[in-house]
């Protein structure tokens, strides 16, 4: 803990501009980060956290130089390892909100190991996981998310590899938040970035993100101007799963596989209706892979459920150890549970 | 046959070597013995040597289990070269082991477990209790162990199955009757072990322990015994400590003088386990652990809990330390304090995972990307331990760098009698937050340690970013050579700062000479017994243990000059040797040793005899 005692100052009102530093924002121009940033930078002064308990803890890669233009907490780490910073920053002082941004190579790569353990343990931290299925800023590899076929520098006669989808690691760990937003909807990045801080457990947000030049309109048939109204599943709690213009179509079950219908003439209560605080990962997993060709992308809160966090069941142990024995005292530490004395 | 003496022997010290299968539980006979000789008290040094499988085959030389106990009336500094008394449970041990007992010695073989089949998986073609060369060289005591373990257990309830697994407390409760040593404190482990769980197990546990020693009472009072007698040591109080668990409580003790709470992660690792595995316990000093995914994660973990204001900690051998090596480097960028320990064990790869070896020194000074010095420090017995791990917290904190705290196998698992330390004698750990009431420079230096001042999340209005980019004195990213240049010099600089904090060596013998035994870390013991000695019987040699290894202490050079000789054991091909020689350009021999297993004194005392008659 800080020998500092903890900020009891009443919270200033903070606004947009408090978390821009003056540092370059060096991305490449028409990058989707700038929209993710500015995002970020608007979702900030409303979350009721004084800005120097905020941290922001990033890997390598494009997004990872996020930090930097966040005026507020941050550590740069190393490649695929920003998980394992951000466990012990939220372990050492729960009271810090901890975002982990990070990139499709950076977290599920490299970093893949250490993105399942720590959504398999449910530390109360925000990962933020810009997916552009490239690698950027070793300008155009094929990354874990590239679809089979992606011609990069590296594959030049396709990539072999299977992608890896990021919700369904998400939903294998069991992570207790999982959602997707997309870099060209600030208006819904910044009601997931909320919704994910407020969550009480790690939070898993994959936000679909263009990268300009090495992978350009790779999401354009799913969140362009033409697909979106069709190709976009925009989920909200207690809501029928409704798509396409005037939402004149929806999900229905058929068996155990999802199956679109016509809405205007679907009959009452056929239409699924939106769930994520479902314990069961079934019907998450259903809304996980729905996806181009024959599905819409669902966006928004896929699952959000309660499960203790890894910190405080930290604390809890701490403290029951304390309050068990007492707290430790130097004689207790130096002498342990069995001494003898040899007399002089 | 050696000759039969009425009465006790006399014996300054002796070494107990107890063997068996690895089921056999010959560390816990180990463990009693000791505990009972430092009741005595005896000065004790003991070394559990134990298999890498966990139950290899029953019988095999695979499934060798040995613990060895060194006890004396003189100072004891190791486990001893060759025992003075192996006990053997079975003919697996026996082979393994026989050829280390000093001829003459007492040779305790447990001779119902010499059945053909037995005998066959040891290689014996006949049963080497019967052959007349080893009764003519070794005192030889033959028991039916098993048998009269189940013979006193005849009335017990419990099933032959768990009758049987009582025959470690015989052979102790007889070797106990050897060495005339008490009873009674074994008595009091298995009641608090058993007896409220299993009454009848801690019963008959006993009562095979007596039958034990009563045998020799009643029928072998022809065989020799021996007493070792009081050792003079200094008054105060004592525990006994292995050398994981020293550096356990080294680094909890810094952690408190520093006024910072102590995370540790840690993926497991033999023979670095034993760290994690302690700290658990110390929950209610405010520890706390992590058992990360893997290598990788426990530094970050750790890395991320200085980041946040605390110390963290992180514990492996070899293997992880070449995985955690990038993080090492993100530690010297980012400048956080950080403790990195490295119980070595045999490599390169799997190695030798439960056998001990210092060959990672050089890794640990140079084994990592880009210039990237860090202070390496090393423990050199197992409760100095203690003292490392708490000097390895404070050079962290002050100097805010990682450090590497070099410990190793034989050190970890080895334990003696450790006088407790009152508190205030430890130093202050001073590594104050920076001020909020000051504008923040990132990495403004102290003048004199050239460390930065940490600011931590959640201190108001001094928010920034850190990373492993090149940066300015500010903190900003710089790409500019020349400063690319003086952070480098000025990250060496602050490294070598730490020499000007470390205490004089401390020194066997004179300052000047014909030979001067320069060791680091774990060879201490085996060194300095030998040079004791040596000068006992008029020899001009001296000797001294490097505790720092990174940077070297400032009155090395000056000592090295004023002898003409200079002999570097280590149980590497001579890292030390080849560092030294680099430094100093003195022509430093070197003794290597590369088999597992920590010097003999007879090997030391061997070459510097050489040496000083050439």
């Amino acid at each position: 803990m800080a020998t500092e005692p903890p900020s009891v100052h009443p919270l200033p009102e903070l606004s947009r501009k408090d978390f821009v530093t003056s540092n370059d924002v060096r991305w490449c121009p028409g990058c989707g980060d700038y929209a993710i940033l500015n995002s970020l930078q608007r979702t900030f002064p409303e979350l009721g956290v004084p800005r120097e308990n905020f941290v922001i803890v990033s890997g390598i890669g494009c997004s990872s130089r996020f930090p930097y233009y966040m005026n507020t907490y941050g550590f740069h780490t190393i490649h695929g390892r920003a998980t394992t910073v951000a466990t012990g920053i939220k372990v050492a002082n729960p009271d810090l909100s901890v975002w982990v941004v990070t990139g499709d190579g950076d977290g599920l790569s490299i970093g893949g190991n250490h993105m399942l353990h720590l959504l398999r343990r449910n530390l109360n931290v925000t990962v933020l996981l810009f997916n552009n299925r490239i690698y950027g800023l070793t300008k155009g590899q094929y990354s874990p998310t590239s679809p089979f076929g992606t011609r990069t520098k590296t594959t030049p006669t396709g990539s072999i590899d299977h992608p890896l989808h990021p919700l369904l690691f998400a939903l294998g760990a069991e992570a207790t938040f999982i959602a997707r937003t997309v870099d060209n909807n600030p208006k819904h990045m910044v009601e997931i970035f909320k919704a994910a801080h407020e969550h009480q457990g790690v939070s898993f947000v994959e936000i679909l993100q263009n990268c300009v030049i090495f992978n350009d309109g790779s999401w354009d048939p799913i969140y362009g101007k033409e697909s979106r109204d069709d190709q976009l599943l925009i989920l909200e709690a207690g809501k029928p799963l409704l798509f396409g213009k005037n939402k004149g179509k929806g999900i229905r079950l058929k068996g155990l596989v999802p199956e679109i219908v016509d809405a205007t003439t679907a009959a009452p209560g056929e239409i699924l209706i939106h769930e994520p605080h479902q314990s069961s990962p079934l019907y998450s997993q259903l809304l996980a892979t729905m996806g181009l060709p024959d599905f819409p992308t669902p966006l928004g809160i896929i699952r959000e459920i309660q499960r203790p966090t890894y910190e405080s069941l930290i604390h809890d142990q701490v403290e029951e150890a304390k309050a068990k024995k007492g707290s430790g005292t130097w004689k207790e530490l130096l002498h342990g549970t069995s001494t003898w004395t040899v007399e002089g | 046959m050696t000759p039969i003496i009425p009465g006790f022997r006399e014996m300054k010290s002796v070494v107990v070597r107890f063997a068996g299968d690895s089921g056999d539980g010959m560390q816990i006979v180990g463990e009693r013995f000791t505990d009972t000789s430092v009741t005595v008290p005896n000065a004790i040094a003991t070394f559990p040597d134990y298999p890498s499988e966990i139950r290899a085959p029953i019988g095999t030389i695979a499934g060798v289990s040995a613990f060895q106990v060194h006890f004396g009336s003189m100072t004891v500094l190791t486990p001893g070269d060759e025992p003075d008394a192996l006990v053997a449970m079975n003919p697996a041990a026996l082979a393994v082991h026989l050829q280390d007992l000093v001829a003459g010695g007492l040779l305790i073989a447990n001779a119902s477990a010499f059945t053909a089949e037995n005998l066959a998986m040891a290689g014996y073609e006949s049963n080497p209790l019967d052959d007349t060369d080893i009764q003519k060289k070794y005192e030889v005591i033959s028991l039916d162990v098993t048998g009269l373990s189940v013979e006193a257990l005849k009335d017990s309830p419990l099933t032959q199955r768990e009758k049987l697994r009582t025959k470690n407390f015989f052979a102790l409760g007889f070797t106990y009757w050897v060495y005339s040593r008490p009873i009674e404190p074994t008595i009091d482990y298995i009641n608090s072990k058993w007896a409220a769980k299993s009454p009848e197990l801690a019963a008959a546990n006993i009562r095979v322990l007596k039958a034990g020693y009563f045998l020799g009472e009643t029928t072998e009072t022809t065989r020799n015994r021996y007493m070792v007698a009081r050792a003079e040591v200094a008054p105060g109080i004592y525990r006994k400590i292995s050398g994981n668990e020293a550096i356990a409580l080294g680094l909890v003790a810094g952690a408190k003088k520093a006024g910072r709470d102590l995370l540790f992660s840690g993926y497991p690792i033999t023979p670095a386990t034993g760290i994690l595995e302690t700290l658990v316990s110390y929950k209610h000093f405010g520890v706390k652990t992590v058992q990360a995914e893997d290598e990788i994660a426990a530094i970050g973990v750790a890395l991320g809990a200085s980041f946040a204001g605390q110390i963290g900690v992180t514990g492996t051998s070899g293997p992880g330390m070449c995985l955690k090596s990038e993080f090492i480097g993100l530690a010297i960028s980012t400048e956080l304090p950080l403790v990195i320990v490295n119980v070595q064990r045999g490599g390169p790869s799997t190695g030798l995972p439960t056998k001990t070896e210092q060959s990672d020194l050089l890794q640990a000074l140079f084994g990592r990307h880009g210039e990237s010095p860090v202070p390496v420090v090393a423990a050199n017995s197992p409760s100095d331990g203690f003292r490392a791990g708490f000097e390895a917290v404070r050079i962290a904190l002050e100097f805010s760098t990682p450090v590497i705290l070099l410990s190793d196998g034989y050190l970890a698992n080895g334990s003696e009698p450790w006088k407790v330390p009152e508190e205030d004698t430890l130093p202050e750990i001073v590594a104050p937050f920076a001020d909020p009431s000051k504008p923040y420079v990132v990495f403004a230096r102290h003048p004199e340690t050239l460390a930065r001042t940490q600011a931590i999340p959640g201190q108001v209005g001094l928010e920034h970013r850190i990373g492993g980019l090149e940066k300015d004195g500010k903190g900003k990213i710089s790409y500019d050579p020349d400063n690319h240049g003086e952070m480098t010099r000025l990250r060496a600089a602050k490294v070598e700062a730490v020499a000007k904090t470390l205490p004089p060596l401390r020194l066997t013998g004179e300052r000047t000479g014909k030979l001067l035994v320069l060791g680091w870390g774990g060879t201490h013991g085996a060194i300095t017994s030998t040079v004791e000695a040596l000068r006992a019987e008029g020899h001009e040699v001296s000797s001294t243990n490097l505790r720092y290894l990174n940077p070297l202490p400032p009155d090395l050079g000056d000592l090295l000059k004023g002898f003409d000789k200079v002999l570097i054991p280590e149980l590497n091909s001579g890292q030390l040797c080849m560092l030294i020689r680099a430094r100093f350009l003195v022509d430093a021999i070197s003794l290597p040793k590369i088999q597992g297993r920590p010097f003999k004194i007879s090997e030391i005392r061997e070459r510097v005899l050489q040496l000083l008659n050439d």
